[in-house]
């Protein structure tokens, strides 16, 4: 089974300070840490486990400049087998990278492709699902498991209030995945010296033969969302505070 | 620039990618595996399972340093080693003292001077975490002279008779082997002496204000046989100068776990200091703050610039020895001044284990005084720098 794993790399920003720049459209850089897409990193993860199990090759592929590439090493060091970075910038548009990416895979050989099920930057969680139908082969979205069968996958993907639903799904075919449908190995030091030997192809937009199209959307303004209301203690005797909080939830509309 | 940590001179532009991406693995998988039971170890001197912990360290390359993969090692380079180093120290210190143990005082004497049976019956599995190891110098009554130590070993025969004792030893209690020194006729020996020889006893020391993480102990010898195979070669004459090479190891990486230490405090109490608000501003707004910021800051980044030039001069093999005792001394210093200030600034919570300045503080002392003291190494550079030794002095009893 030959596997397509895109990953992006993304600020931290669970950790740390974000505010917006001075243009109200991006959020300020500079003292963010960027690393593989959390996502990306449970479906790359994925890909080796499948390699391991059958045969194959997995390859990651990334859209971006060369401070890009340590997410790239980093995957052939848990076990890719090879790696191509798009050398252009992220357009940052999830329509405008689906297509850089359909005219990237769709030349390659595979007989499954590999998304994060989200970023952990803009959450739009459509890039994967873009690139399948531009490619014409079946999807899966928040994917949980993977089973492969002859020809045709096993395929769980999870719904809201902890349901599953499992589908078979012919080859070739794009999941995008959720995290925690495996543990994702650490970076071992013998993984780095082998990774050494892999290849890291870099390719330029003309050598893929990628087109420009326009975004389908513009981003008009980011903002921290304002602070809310200071909160309200409820105070007096048990009673009295259960009296007061389930008419104050009756009244919102709670029940 | 995108290294979450303390670079303020651009030192990471100056690793190669293999060398972040190593650093930056050891990082994650301390963060995620280990960081969450250090608090509980340390409150409780309950060591961590090394039993359990050293296999996985193993398994990612964490023990053994540069020695060769024919052997099981990793392989690194002393650069590699070094930030290794640095990110376990950053976590705890004992994790680094575990390390430099494995790799630095027990592998790399086999390594280098050991005969090809014991090289493959012990660095393979020391390697991968699957057996453990520890160096047993230091004695009751000699700690930094250590030339004159008490523990006898006598041959009989086809045996060694071994008799004395050593303390402070780290891993003492969990080792599956010790390598210990010991006078024979011909000069100081090392031998291995494994868990359950008759004759030989392993126990731990508690009661310590450091390195409550990790395992200290004493290890006895009474009467205690091994084959005469155990001995390690080639450390013959009066020979101590395996043994000071051996140190020299450790003190490498010493080095760049102190500042790792120094990093972890200086970023606490950084982060503490912008969010901490006392009359009216955040204390991080007043010039005393501030100051005790920066020096921390500007002592590092001199420390990792030590570090950094130490590792790069043992790979292309050109360190001398004396080098390697500045970067020791100097960076245990940084540490145990960042790990006071950054306490300092943390006020009353920087007497709390709930943040990391009081344990390091603790820590660094045992830093401070193992693999040489400041004071030693000081006496070191002092004779480097005047060709007069000062280590001894002739003491007449009418002194007293
Ligand atoms: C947590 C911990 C782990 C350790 N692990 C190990 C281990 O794994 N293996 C091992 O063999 N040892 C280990 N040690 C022991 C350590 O190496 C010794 O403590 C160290 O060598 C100092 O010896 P000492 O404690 O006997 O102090 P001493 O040598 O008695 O020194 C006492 C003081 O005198 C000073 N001093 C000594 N000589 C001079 C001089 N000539 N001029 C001026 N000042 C001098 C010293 O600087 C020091 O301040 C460990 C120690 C600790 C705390
Ligand atoms: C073991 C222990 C027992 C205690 N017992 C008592 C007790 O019995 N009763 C009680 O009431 N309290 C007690 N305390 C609390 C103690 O009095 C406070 O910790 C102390 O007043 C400092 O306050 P803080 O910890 O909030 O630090 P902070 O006031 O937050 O100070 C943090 C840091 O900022 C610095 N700083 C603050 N303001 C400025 C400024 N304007 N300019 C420059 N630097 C500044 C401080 O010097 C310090 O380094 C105890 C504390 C401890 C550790």
């Amino acid at each position: 089974m030959d596997v397509i794993v895109c990953v992006k790399k993304v600020p931290d920003t669970a950790e740390a300070d974000v505010s917006v720049g001075a243009g109200g459209r991006e959020i300020n850089k500079e003292r963010l840490t960027f690393a593989i897409n959390e996502w990306d990193n449970y479906a790359v993860e994925e890909a080796i486990r499948l390699k391991e199990e059958d045969e194959g090759t997995v390859t990651v592929v990334t859209v971006g400049g060369k401070d890009k590439e340590d997410i790239l090493r980093r995957s052939l060091a848990m076990g890719a087998d090879k790696a191509i970075r798009l050398d252009m910038e992220d357009p940052e548009d999830s329509f405008v990278l689906a297509n850089v990416l359909y005219t990237l895979i769709k030349d390659q050989k595979f007989d499954l492709v590999l998304f994060g099920a989200q970023s952990g930057d803009f959450n739009s969680g459509v890039t994967g699902v873009m690139v399948a139908r531009m490619l014409g082969i079946s999807h899966a979205a928040m994917v949980n498991g993977i089973e492969v069968l002859d020809g045709r996958t096993k395929t769980s993907r999870e719904l809201e209030g902890g349901l599953n639903e499992i589908y078979e799904i012919k080859l070739p075919a794009l999941f995008t995945i959720q995290t925690g449908i495996n543990e994702p190995r650490y970076v071992s030091i013998s993984g780095i010296r082998k990774a050494r030997k892999k290849e890291l192809k870099v390719m330029t937009p003309a050598d893929v033969g990628v087109t420009e199209v326009k975004p389908m959307l513009s981003l008009e303004k980011m903002y921290l969302p304002p602070p809310g209301k200071i909160a309200e203690i409820i105070g007096g005797s048990p009673e009295e505070a259960a009296a007061k909080l389930a008419s104050l939830l009756k009244e919102k509309g709670a029940f | 620039m995108n290294f979450k940590g303390v670079d303020y001179y651009d030192i990471d532009d100056l690793l190669s990618d293999d060398e972040k991406l190593v650093r930056d693995s050891v990082r994650e998988f301390l963060e995620k595996e280990v960081k969450p039971l250090i608090v509980d170890a340390f409150q409780n001197e309950k060591p961590l399972n090394m039993k359990e912990l050293a296999p996985k360290m193993g398994e990612l390359g964490m023990i053994g340093g540069p020695v060769p993969e024919e052997y099981g090692g990793p392989e690194t380079s002393y650069m590699e080693f070094g930030l290794i180093c640095h990110e376990l120290e950053r976590v705890d210190g004992a994790l680094r003292s575990f390390a430099a143990v494995q790799s630095a005082l027990f592998m790399y004497p086999i390594w280098k001077f050991g005969s090809e049976e014991q090289k493959h019956k012990w660095l393979p599995h020391i390697a991968k975490g699957k057996k453990i190891g520890c160096f047993g110098l230091t004695e009751p009554n000699h700690g930094s002279d250590v030339a004159g130590m008490d523990t006898v070993a006598k041959k009989d025969r086809d045996e060694w008779v071994i008799d004395g004792s050593k303390e402070w030893i780290s891993e003492a209690s969990v080792a599956d082997v010790a390598l210990v020194f010991a006078r024979a006729d011909e000069g100081v020996r090392g031998f291995f002496v494994e868990r359950g020889t008759e004759g030989f006893t392993q126990a731990f020391q508690g009661k310590k204000g450091s390195m409550r993480c990790g395992d200290v102990g004493e290890l006895a010898f009474s009467n205690c046989r091994v084959p005469s195979e155990n001995i390690l070669p080639k450390t013959t004459g009066s020979g101590l100068r395996g043994v000071f090479m051996t140190l020299n190891q450790a003190r490498h990486g010493i080095s760049w776990g102190a500042i790792g230490a120094a990093e972890d405090c200086y970023e606490t109490a950084l982060n503490y200091a912008k969010k901490r608000e006392q009359f009216g501003s955040p204390i991080a707004s007043y010039q005393l703050v501030q100051a005790k910021l920066v020096k921390m800051l500007t002592e590092i980044t001199k420390g990792q610039l030590l570090s950094y030039r130490l590792s790069r001069l043992m790979d292309e093999k050109k360190e001398r020895h004396q080098q390697i005792s500045m970067a020791k001394m100097n960076n245990v210093s940084v540490a145990r001044y960042c790990a006071r200030t950054a306490r300092e600034i943390l006020g009353a919570n920087g007497v709390s284990y709930d943040y990391s300045p009081m344990r390091h503080m603790g820590n660094i002392e045992a830093v401070y005084t193992y693999q040489g003291t400041s004071d030693i190494h000081t006496l070191i550079l002092g004779q480097d720098i005047t060709g007069i030794s000062a280590f001894t002095r002739e003491f007449k009893t009418k002194e007293r």
